[in-house]
């Protein structure tokens, strides 16, 4: 295999070190087959075993090393160095609008607190004993809510979003998915529930409709058209709260 | 380097601590839980539980729900596959709950695919005599994960410590009081005491070169064990997962063997017809992962810029099929090699996959150090014996999972006393041992990629498909040589914050102990069983090793002893299909 080289330009964050973030120039060989995280793993391994990064299953399902990539939110497992200019450096950058912990790896703790806000799980008013066997779903009944179950909580949409840039409280993409999903499930009973942190402030009427995030997920969960969606149900929950003001479900 | 006083330990107590995030942990938080909601419950995790390699699972769970099905037949299945290795009451236990934990996932919302009347669909999978591979397209592990994830955030009880790494069992007085863990943004050290601890880390396949494991496979709980006395059990047994891709080691499903996908030689020839005709492309996968490697050996594969591979080609089962029942394994073909596995074949070679061996446990998933507990992959009940038979190992996830949470949840009940405050001193060690040994550690000059790439290099050439007494001698000779080395590693990074090539360090430390139990076992059993297979014995032999190997940790490395396989109702016989 040929020994072509390239530079990758990497954000570097040390706290205990420097107060600021600053860029280390690395040149790394690859070949047709290298991913940006190989190239980084190169670095760690051979180079410079202090840059930190999160990786692990090094075939887009776990969701770990999503980082910013000549200012794109991108899948370093994915992110061939093919695809990139020969001529200039690849610029490797902690996902944008996060807070850095150190170098490449930025603070998600705040989505596992969304994530838990709107339910993610089945909401049933009288659940089912395991001995009485499954709840019944149709295949036509899962394809209703499958392309929002896909999500992997890489992040990428987060990064994506302007909105989550200005309003860091915004519930944000994913987690707006992921309540979605639940809700479009025909096992589940749970879209009162949700409705509230929905349609609270920093929820989906938060949203502008730039639809980046369903641009840049690498696993085509579509969150945009799941907030669009959702605004549409909660409009149509508000009229006819006004209309059956007693009665009113959807 | 000076010594400088110790930031204090934080410290924390818990009813039950459980190690690792993935289905088995996941599921024994939950069982915890549900036990009594009054169970303070830790989740200690290297990372975010939703990262944890269940994710990559693709083909399926196993368990009896057709009309054509028993439980009789999935024991008999699962005992044959294990090459009569496996304990028959461990298995019969399996069989009997498997199809109650399928359904309870269902119950928490996961998307199992379905028939067109509503009811669980089942497909064909290798070993198994009928369909019972119940299945979410070929995203089963990363369902069946989120889904326990997102259940497991309604339960208050359950606080997760996302992002410790833990270092260290605490024992004294022959028990488990805990662990010492390293919060990794922080970097400081903690003492978590529990009454009972579950360790549920998985396996380690990154010991090996070419393995569809992701990067946080590497032994950990089954370490942490063996170094506090407990044995590791058939650690000999390590499955090659015949179809991997080449380079990477991204797996391919079994389940697209079990849709009717074919395995081609260079001669464009379905080979299987000379190993296993009457099972073709569902055989077990140490048949297949063998017959591969024959084919190779005997130059009728393929050659690549990774070595030698053969053709998996879905092409004849069409564009639907494929896109409905296989959209993972035809997106990573298109991602990661270019290919539409809908037109044209996809490379593939053995990949390492699976550890059928572990920290050896009960069928309540207790240890015999008292407080301590395992399940899933880093567990050895036994049910996979020295074959694990594919979609066995999630519902075994779920089904140990479970009891070994509501076992150490009732275990914890009842036991009065908390741990004693001299654990505190443990963990103190061990915050003093981190520093000396690695962060404020002077000379050396080993780095830990290095000695990790020799580690996975001596083991593929050691301890692979085919093993002799001589190669498995090189690969101890080499062992110890790579320990010696460790003692002098020495790390680029001294920092405190998300410090992960102190993390890299540990791991390996762990995969080193990990893999001398593999070597040392493979060396002592001389037969040829299952996944284990010594060309200079080449038969089964009952007589002397129809036992589990016992691998012991001492001064002078493993030592092994054996212990006895539970026969109920299948009395070992020759293993044909």
């Amino acid at each position: 295999m040929s020994e072509q080289t390239k530079m990758l330009r990497v954000a570097r964050y040390r706290p205990e070190r420097a107060p600021t973030p600053y860029f280390d120039e690395y040149e790394v060989p690859y070949a047709d087959d290298t991913v940006v995280l190989d190239a980084l793993n190169h670095i760690k391994d051979d180079i410079d075993g202090s840059l930190s990064f999160r990786w692990s299953c090094r075939m887009g399902v776990c969701g770990s090393c999503g980082m910013m990539v000549n200012g794109e939110p991108r899948l370093t497992c994915s992110a061939f160095l093919r695809e990139f200019p020969a001529q200039s450096a690849i610029v490797v950058e902690p996902l944008q609008y996060f807070p850095v912990i150190r170098d490449l790896v930025v603070d998600m703790s705040d989505f596992l607190d969304k994530l838990k806000e709107v339910k993610p799980w089945l909401i049933r008013a009288e659940e089912k004993a395991v001995e009485a066997g499954e709840y019944l779903q149709t295949p036509e009944e899962i394809d209703v809510y499958t392309q929002f179950s896909g999500c992997i909580n890489c992040m990428l949409c987060y990064s994506a979003c302007p909105v989550v840039g200005e309003d860091p409280e915004f519930l944000g993409p994913a987690a707006i998915a992921l309540a979605y999903r639940y809700n479009l499930d025909s096992r589940d009973e749970g879209r009162g529930e949700r409705r509230e942190v929905l349609e609270q402030e920093t929820g989906i009427w938060d949203c502008t409709f730039v639809g980046a995030c369903t641009e840049v997920c690498p696993k085509d969960v579509d969150p945009a058209a799941a907030i669009q969606r959702s605004k549409v149900d909660a409009a149509k929950h508000g009229l006819q709260a006004l209309v059956w003001p007693f009665g009113g479900r959807a | 380097m000076k010594t400088a006083t110790l930031p204090s330990l934080k410290t924390a107590a818990h009813d039950v601590v459980i190690v690792g995030g993935g289905a088995a942990g996941l599921r024994a938080a939950m069982a915890c839980a549900e036990t009594s909601a009054a169970l303070s419950v830790a989740l200690v995790s290297k990372v975010y539980p939703m990262r944890s390699h269940t994710v990559a699972a693709e083909g399926g769970a196993a368990a009896v729900f057709g009309a054509d099905d028993s439980l009789e037949l999935h024991a008999f299945d699962t005992i044959r596959g294990s090459d009569y290795l496996a304990d028959q009451d461990a298995v019969e236990a399996f069989v009997a709950e498997a199809p109650g934990e399928i359904i309870r996932l269902e119950h928490w919302g996961c998307p199992w695919s379905r028939e067109a009347n509503g009811r669980l669909a089942v497909r064909p999978f290798g070993g198994m005599s009928v369909k019972r591979t119940v299945f979410a397209t070929d995203k089963t592990g990363f369902h069946l994960l989120h889904t326990l994830f997102q259940t497991s955030l309604k339960h208050e009880s359950i606080q997760r410590y996302d992002e410790f790494f833990v270092s260290r069992l605490l024992v004294e007085d022959d028990r488990c009081w805990g662990v010492t863990a390293i919060d990794l943004r922080s970097g400081e050290v903690w003492c978590i005491t529990a009454k009972a601890v579950i360790l549920c880390t998985g396996g380690a396949g990154r010991m090996y070169p070419f393995t569809t494991n992701g990067a946080i496979k590497t032994g950990d709980g089954m370490a942490l064990a063996y170094r506090a006395g407990v044995p590791l059990e058939d650690m000999e047994f390590v499955q090659y997962h015949p179809t991997g891709l080449p380079g990477t080691g991204i797996l391919m499903t079994e389940a697209a063997r079990g849709e009717g996908g074919y395995l081609v030689n260079r001669e464009g020839r379905r080979f299987l017809e000379d190993y296993i005709p009457a099972k073709m492309e569902l055989g077990p996968r140490d048949i297949l992962s063998r017959a591969i490697t024959d084919e190779m050996a005997a130059g009728r594969a393929f050659e690549g810029p990774y070595g030698a591979y053969v053709h998996l080609d879905l092409r004849h089962l069409g564009e639907e099929t494929v896109e409905r029942r296989l959209p993972f394994v035809r997106e990573l073909a298109r991602d990661y090699l270019g290919i539409d596995p809908v037109r044209e074949p996809i490379p593939v070679r053995p990949v390492v996959h699976y550890m059928m061996g572990g920290v050896e446990t009960d069928l309540l998933g207790r240890t015999r150090l008292p407080g301590l507990y395992a399940a899933g992959e880093t567990a050895c009940v036994s049910i996979n014996g020295a074959n694990r038979l594919g979609s066995n190992s999630l519902s075994e996830c779920l089904v140990f999972g479970a009891r070994a949470g509501r076992q150490a949840a009732e275990d914890a009940l009842d036991t009065p006393r908390s741990a004693p405050g001299s654990v505190a001193r443990l963990a103190e060690a061990e915050q003093r041992r981190l520093r000396s040994e690695y962060l404020e550690k002077v000379g050396g000059g080993q780095r830990v990629a290095a000695i990790r790439r020799q580690l996975q290099t001596a083991m593929e050439r050691g301890a692979g498909i085919y093993r002799t007494e001589e190669s498995l001698e090189e690969a101890a000779r080499e062992l110890r040589r790579l320990r010696d080395s460790a003692r002098d590693l020495t790390l680029d990074d001294r920092d405190q914050t998300f410090n992960t090539e102190l993390v890299a360090a540990l791991e390996l430390e762990n995969m080193l102990d990990v893999a001398e139990a593999v070597v040392r076992s493979a060396l002592e059993r001389r037969e040829s069983r299952g996944a284990h297979t010594r060309r200079d014995h080449p038969a089964r032999d009952d007589e002397r090793f129809g036992r589990h190997s016992l691998a012991f940790a001492d001064v002078e490395g493993a030592r092994i002893e054996y212990g006895e396989v539970s026969i109920t109702g299948w009395p070992p016989i020759e293993r044909t299909y």
